[in-house]
């Protein structure tokens, strides 16, 4: 209980932190909206301070963050001039799309890593285990942006994909099914893509843990039992290998709503980070400011989340 | 090859590279911003020995383009007339390191015919030039921010490890903070309360900043770590027995032991912040025009057009590969070899 409730108080902590820090970014920009008013000699300088007033520009700054997070716990994250509407409804349609993209991606990483993970691991300073060594290397030190230009390049070239977006035409007609299978086949590209890009990465700290596990005494002495290889993998040494995976794991979906800015915007997709470059360069300061926070809770959450899971799965922790 | 090859190895290439970009202006045979309106999307030109007589030359020589009758946006070679390379030539006048003006060029051929080992962009500027150019902002960033954020976690990992108590606590409390953020999200949304439009050296800077503050906490720990174990060693111990100075025990005896995982960190951080200024610039959010970055090379890709006619505009991207391949190797080898030295 005492693991758990630090683990809360730092992610409360975590996120007023990064709230602190979005509102001062928000008035760092220069000037506010009612400086314009000063210049108009129709209206007198007691007018534009009791308007500022009014709207609680006088108080002193940290009564306005007060003000300013009591709205955002509302839901109330400020409205869009670009677009012309609140920015909670508008970041939600996107922070969905950016979820279904991540969220497939990181699905299709952590399949691909474990079994090829534990298999080198297995099979260490062998012909697989060098393999699959030489491949990470290489994935690791192409930068994602080639890699998702080169997918682009791919789709453009062959016609096989759909060259972005996330669906063909606005129809409103058809039918969830053909609507559904539209945007799984616009998805195949980036999620594809996100997935090689996270995958070297996953594979390595798979490898090392079970590795780290599979020199273990008690899996040399379950080998000498008799017990079959397989089952030694995963029942024996796959369990006691979680704990550091579970973090990971934390990790990846704490880093979901930002991993795949370059992704979609190289290929298009409609997604978070694609409106985060758009609102920089619109100088939509409120979209900027609510993606930083939105993300920053996906991060808290996420961490939480695993430290749900290692509670579950780690006896060690629970006892502590 | 043993691990000091390895590590020997990699260095010295690593500086071959940055000795390059140092130099982009005698290497480069012109300017990143001389324009050819006429010779725009040039395709690389081919360096040849043997002429269309199959005559062998001794010295290189590439073939003028000319405009294809068929297709305007298209060239054909002219094999009509040989341009021999030429090296040591005067050309544009440059300045090495920003200071001493110069004006010989590594090679080139003889003007009015050019060469563009790697093709020339939308404006019909050599790619090559441009990429050794770029280089100069894209691993200067790189180099300042780490040098910034290892600066920090040296002294927050000094402090915390050495002094322990309550500022062990705050410090690495507010470092868990930091490993946490949103980092590429932060910057953008510190990016995005800058002007669009302020100058080049300005953004530079500014980000540079941004991202060595917030990329310190990793390292910190780390090194945290080693002045941990460092301090109860017994040498260290005896020099405090004899009366020295906290600052100096931490100078002469603690960091020294440090020097290994700093230096690893150091081969690590380079190019993830290279990166992250690459990003940028590709989207537009760095250096801006005419300066080039190697992001910023990169950003016309994000036309179809370019992207599927000319893939000389694909080099430059393909170039960063081996760049990083010698950073993440440099970081390997030393990881290896001061591991083998702690035991």
């Amino acid at each position: 209980m005492k693991y758990l409730s630090r683990r809360l108080i730092h992610a409360i902590l975590l996120l007023l932190a990064i709230s602190f820090f979005s509102f001062a970014l928000l008035q760092m920009a220069p000037g506010d909206y009612f400086d314009s008013l000063r210049l108009n000699p129709q209206i007198s300088s007691q007018t534009v301070d009791k308007i500022r007033a009014q709207y609680g520009l006088d108080r002193p700054f940290p009564v306005r963050y007060a003000f300013w997070l009591r709205g955002a716990l509302q839901g109330d994250l400020g409205y869009s001039l670009a677009s012309n509407s609140a920015v909670g409804p508008l970041i939600g349609v996107r922070a969905r799309n950016t979820v279904l993209l991540s969220g497939t991606a990181t699905a299709l990483a952590w399949l691909l890593a474990l079994p090829i993970g534990i298999w080198s691991a297995a099979k260490r300073r062998r012909t697989v285990d060098r393999a699959a060594e030489l491949a990470t290397s290489a994935l690791l030190t192409v930068p994602d942006l080639l890699l998702f230009l080169a997918l682009l390049l791919l789709a453009v070239r062959t016609g096989w994909f759909p060259t972005g977006g996330m669906t063909s035409a606005a129809d409103d007609e058809s039918s969830f099914w053909s609507t559904f299978t539209d945007i799984a086949f616009h998805l195949v590209l980036p999620a594809f893509g996100l997935a090689l890009a996270m995958l070297p990465m996953l594979v390595r700290h798979v490898r090392a843990a079970m590795i780290e596990v599979l020199e273990a005494p008690f899996v040399r002495a379950a080998r000498g039992h008799g017990i079959p290889r397989l089952r030694i993998l995963f029942r024996y040494a796959l369990p006691v290998a979680s704990n550091p995976l579970i973090q990971l794991l934390g990790f990846s979906l704490a880093t979901m709503l930002s991993t795949s800015v370059i992704a979609e915007i190289v290929l298009s997709w409609p997604g978070l980070g694609a409106l985060m470059v758009e609102s920089i360069f619109a100088r939509d300061l409120y979209v900027v400011v609510a993606i930083v926070m939105l993300s920053s809770i996906f991060l808290v959450a996420g961490n939480l989340l695993a430290d749900l899971l290692l509670l579950a799965a780690d006896p060690r922790i629970r006892t502590e | 090859m043993t691990l000091r090859h390895t590590l020997r190895l990699t260095i010295i290439l690593l500086a071959v590279l940055h000795a390059l970009i140092f130099f982009a202006g005698f290497i480069a045979p012109y300017g990143f911003s001389s324009q050819n309106r006429d010779l725009t999307f040039a395709p690389p030109a081919q360096i040849h020995f043997v002429d269309a007589h199959g005559k062998i030359h001794g010295r290189p020589f590439v073939y003028g383009l000319k405009t294809d009758a068929l297709d305007p946006t298209g060239y054909e070679i002219d094999p009509s007339q040989i341009h021999p390379l030429e090296f040591f030539v005067a050309g544009a006048p440059y300045k090495i390191a920003g200071l001493l003006p110069a004006t010989r060029h590594l090679f080139g051929v003889r003007a009015p015919s050019q060469i563009f080992l790697m093709g020339t962009d939308a404006y019909g500027r050599d790619q090559f030039s441009r990429f050794l150019y770029g280089g100069q902002i894209s691993l200067l960033a790189g180099l300042l921010a780490a040098a910034g954020a290892l600066t920090i976690a040296i002294a927050v990992g000094a402090l915390a490890g050495y002094y322990r108590g309550w500022i062990d606590e705050i410090l690495m409390r507010t470092g868990e903070l930091f490993v946490a953020l949103p980092w590429l999200y932060l910057l953008f949304a510190v990016r995005a309360v800058l002007p669009l439009h302020i100058a080049g050296w300005q953004v530079f800077l500014l980000l540079v900043a941004v991202m060595g503050l917030l990329g310190w906490a990793r390292p910190a720990r780390l090194i945290r770590g080693v002045v941990l174990s460092a301090k109860e060693r017994n040498f260290v111990l005896a020099a405090r027995g004899f009366g020295a100075s906290d600052f100096y025990l931490l100078g002469r005896h603690i960091l020294p032991q440090a020097s290994g995982v700093i230096l690893t960190q150091l081969a690590l951080l380079i190019p993830q912040y290279v990166l992250a200024e690459v990003t940028l610039s590709f989207l537009g959010l760095g250096v801006s025009e005419p300066t080039p970055s190697w992001g910023s090379l990169l950003s016309s890709l994000q036309q179809y057009y370019v992207l599927s006619s000319y893939w000389w505009m694909f080099l430059p991207a393909v170039l960063l590969v081996p760049v990083f391949l010698l950073y993440y190797a440099a970081a390997n080898a030393l990881q290896e070899r001061f591991r083998s030295v702690q035991l």
